[in-house]
């Protein structure tokens, strides 16, 4: 379509380089001049969201590789460290986490719009394949990016999929040991993992350029499937398809900044704010929300080669996908039957990503296999047989009547189908979280925090108070080694003076040293040390509390969840519920019971809890009543007690909530004033085009 | 006529480009900050370079100590009498960068020469105790300092800069 442009600079300089390298020439062609066919619904913008997606994600990713360090001792540290102490390190961490996640959303989007207008036929088949070979790129990537941060789920993904290859007949065991650089997953493989992670973003853009390329010789597809065949069938790439893609962009980016300041954590797992330990395997290992319908897959078939080879035959089938369906008919608008079994096909693959989320038990496991089955029949039984037997509905005969057939057409279709997308999203997501639901644990009462919502703040108070609890009771047993002194005069915490924060770490004894003797040597704390540990290692606390280990509580908020199961998880999304975690703390904290319920046998030296998961806990009963003189005069009651401290331990976990809250508010201003404001520019720019 | 007036009188239509333009240079502007801003000194870093105390007693005469103080290499020399007079009796309008002993070192405390030992040339740490001067020697590309850390010669264009400091004891100092 773009042959050699007949752009001409008028600046002599610039001439004279356009003589040399034709760049303004295939810059022009390719995003100015190039023809558009005019009748592109906003499906066509997640292009242009994506290509963004990908220069945000390889942005914040290289600043955070400044930060990062590779190393299984110090992987988990280093990234809390960003979040902590970077200059603006929770945004880009927030960013670049929810980013992959926002990055999968539109490429889904994407491939389901390819896959409805039949974008993958003929002349189109290279650039269909290219796409898919992105794809699969793209969730290599992502899966490497989540074992970086070196929690539970990074630890557990990593092994359970780099496994995925030891189904491989003769060669697996040596594969997997080749893939790991070990005998197991362990440093060696962080490293390489990063460094893969750091490369393969740049061997997507290669493709995408090579997909873009493909675009641009064939032209890009439109809802009505015929090629565009006069000049008032197109219109040019900018203005009018840049500003449309912009104002699309614009939309992305509000449902993106919801994520990135209100719900940083909802899309992930809160085992993954643990430290991965190569001993314990987590309850429940769900992958990230975007791989979960392969993984149901996988699951559904009881032999593991097979498993793994229907997995990767699920994404490998698409590149087939241009022979599979031979009809003559681009757009499903025109195809009554294949529209239909498109629909049944989209729900059956979030069908698919519900039961990946699910226990492989009972009739999960046999709805599993009969929706595996109706994902492999749609491509190979009912797309090929459709081809013959369909009668198509006639095709317009040029775009410009497709856009005079249906001028005053209506945008409904387009929100209902994002609304029905968002509900199957929501479901996605709620059956991960209901695994875990399962528990057997009633779920912890709601309590009213002083930091939920779009506005919330800490109560000083609370967290002062909560800082004496931890110091007085909790330090005992648990560290809290994330957490510096030098914390408590910051911003948005518990609000002493810098004096005050000094002579509070005054009263520590911290290690140092060697000295010039070669010696270790205990010496008053400053600002800028973190809360020493009560143990030295694990082993001593374990000696200490009789076999158990009390969790160090720096992160214990976010770590500890529980299920909110389907619809309430999707209303979560829009009231910004976030505080699982301290709800479950403080119902922890007033679920002990002296006596256990009859028929429970409480094992030696546990204690019966009603919100522990199995509900005998080593801890004791740690709080009583009147145990902590409140200067005050706050009630000296354990529920008092027990809400203060954990609002500490929030603040503890995430020192910047207050920034994040309130960045969010200036961003969301923004965007909104620019969506408009975009809205009505491309109303303008188009109103000449109609 | 009607038609060919726009470049004259503003349209709302170029208001509305103009207007969502700048509010997306602005937008754009406002994100390069934290991707800049991040590649200062963390929370951690800067905490870390907190005031440190040094204690002198072990510096015998004619020796001195490095201490490291925000990543940079302190010298602590503790002068003979010797070196003293050496620096007090060049005319300080003759050097490269003039600056009087007994400016760079703290009243009562004359044979306390406190300096950051990065050579202002292009930053390499100079050798103490060489050079024609009795005070440093720069082995990357030749300067040479004196007892008082002056640059006397070579490339490096001024004297070996004295870090804050103050005695809070005769036998104890705080850099910082």
């Amino acid at each position: 379509m773009s042959g050699p442009s007949d752009f001409q600079p008028t600046n002599p300089a610039l001439k004279w380089i356009e003589r040399r390298l034709p760049i303004m020439g295939l810059m022009h062609s390719s995003f100015v001049a190039y023809p558009t066919p005019r009748n592109l619904n906003y499906w066509w913008t997640f292009g242009a969201i994506l290509s963004l997606m990908l220069g945000v994600q390889i942005l914040t990713g290289v600043i955070l590789a400044m930060h990062y360090t590779p190393h299984a001792d110090l992987a988990f540290k280093s990234v809390e460290l960003i979040v902590r102490d970077v200059n603006y390190g929770w945004l880009l961490r927030n960013v670049h986490a929810c980013g992959a996640s926002m990055f999968f959303f539109a490429v889904y989007i994407h491939m389901f719009r390819g896959l409805y207008y039949g974008s993958y036929k003929e002349p189109r088949e290279v650039l269909w394949i290219l796409g898919v070979i992105i794809y699969l790129l793209m969730m290599a990537t992502g899966f490497m990016g989540y074992v970086l941060p070196w929690g539970q789920m990074s630890f557990w993904g990593a092994t359970v999929i780099t496994n995925l290859f030891s189904a491989v007949p003769y060669f697996g065991e040596s594969i997997v040991t080749l893939l790991w650089g070990g005998y197991a997953v362990g440093n060696p493989t962080l490293n390489r993992f990063f460094s893969l992670h750091y490369l393969l973003p740049f061997v997507i853009a290669g493709v995408v350029v090579l997909h873009i390329w493909a675009l641009h010789v064939a032209g890009q597809n439109n809802p009505a499937g015929v090629e565009p065949k006069t000049e008032k069938d197109t219109v040019a790439f900018t203005p009018y398809a840049t500003i449309k893609d912009m104002f699309g962009v614009s939309c992305f980016l509000l449902f993106f900044a919801w994520f990135i300041f209100y719900m940083p954590n909802y899309l992930g797992d809160a085992e993954n704010y643990i430290p991965a330990n190569p001993a314990v395997t987590p309850a429940h290992i769900v992958p990230e929300w975007y791989y979960l319908p392969f993984y149901a897959i996988l699951r559904s078939i009881p032999n593991k080669l097979a498993g793994v080879v229907a997995m990767f035959g699920a994404i490998i089938i698409l590149a087939f996908l241009p022979w599979l369906d031979s009809a003559k008919t681009r757009s499903s608008k025109y195809r009554p039957l294949a529209k239909q079994f498109f629909w049944m096909f989209v729900v059956v693959c979030i069908g698919l990503g519900y039961l990946g989320a699910q226990p492989p038990e009972g009739i999960y496991v046999i709805v599993g296999r009969i929706l595996t089955i109706a994902y492999f029949a749609y491509f190979l039984i009912l797309l090929p047989l459709l081809s013959r037997i369909e009668k198509p509905r006639p095709v317009p005969n040029s775009i410009a009547d497709d856009v005079l057939a249906k001028s005053g057409g209506k945008a409904v279709p387009m929100v209902s189908s994002v609304v029905a997308l968002m509900v199957a999203g929501g479901l996605l997501l709620g059956g991960a979280e209901s695994a875990r639901a399962a528990e057997g644990a009633p779920k912890p009462p709601a309590q009213k925090w002083s930091f939920s919502g779009p506005f919330g703040t800490f109560d000083r108070g609370a967290l002062q108070r909560g800082l004496q609890v931890y110091k007085e009771v909790c330090a005992s047993c648990h560290g809290l080694s994330f957490v510096a002194f030098r914390n408590l005069a910051e911003s948005g915490g518990p609000g002493y003076s810098v004096a005050q924060a000094a002579a509070f770490a005054s009263e520590y004894k911290v290690k140092d040293g060697p000295n010039d003797q070669g010696e270790m040597f205990e010496r008053p704390g400053r600002p800028a040390d973190y809360f020493p540990s009560p143990f030295p290692n694990e082993q001593a606390a374990r000696v200490a509390n009789g076999g158990a280990f009390p969790p160090d509580l720096s992160l214990i908020t976010k770590a500890r969840s529980y299920g909110r199961g389907f619809p309430q998880f999707l209303i979560d999304f829009f009231t910004q519920y976030q505080e699982q975690g301290p709800d479950y703390l403080v119902a922890l904290m007033q679920g002990y019971e002296d006596k256990p319920p009859a028929g429970f046998t409480l094992p030696e030296g546990s204690y019966y809890n009603r919100y522990f998961p199995g509900h005998a806990i080593k801890m004791p009963k740690p709080l009583n009543d009147g145990q902590v003189t409140y200067s005050d005069g706050s009630p000296a009651t354990v529920a008092q007690y027990s809400k203060d401290v954990t609002t500490f331990l929030m603040w503890a976990a995430e020192p910047h909530m207050e920034a994040r809250k309130a960045l969010g508010l200036q961003v969301f201003v923004f965007l909104i004033l620019l969506t408009v404001l975009l809205y009505f520019t491309k109303k303008k720019v188009w109103a000449n085009a109609h | 006529m009607t038609t060919a007036s726009s470049a004259d009188h503003p349209t709302r239509r170029d208001f509305l480009y103009v207007a969502t333009g700048a509010v997306a240079a602005v937008g754009a502007a406002a994100t390069v900050w934290p991707l800049v801003a991040q590649m200062n000194p963390d929370a951690a870093t800067i905490a870390a370079g907190a005031p440190i105390e040094v204690d002198l007693t072990p510096i015998a005469e004619g020796q001195d100590i490095k201490v490291f103080w925000r990543g940079k290499p302190i010298y602590i020399s503790h002068r003979t009498k010797k070196q003293i007079d050496e620096a007090r009796k060049v005319p300080v309008a003759s050097l490269p960068d003039p600056q009087s002993d007994e400016s760079r070192v703290k009243p009562g405390h004359d044979q306390w020469l406190v300096v950051i030992g990065i050579c202002t040339h292009l930053g390499c740490i100079p050798i103490a105790h060489e050079g024609a001067y009795d005070g440093f020697f720069c082995p990357c590309h030749g300067s040479v300092y004196d007892t008082s850390g002056r640059i006397r010669q070579g490339p490096a264009p001024t004297n070996l800069p004295v870090p804050p400091y103050t005695f809070v004891s005769d036998t104890k100092i705080q850099i910082g």
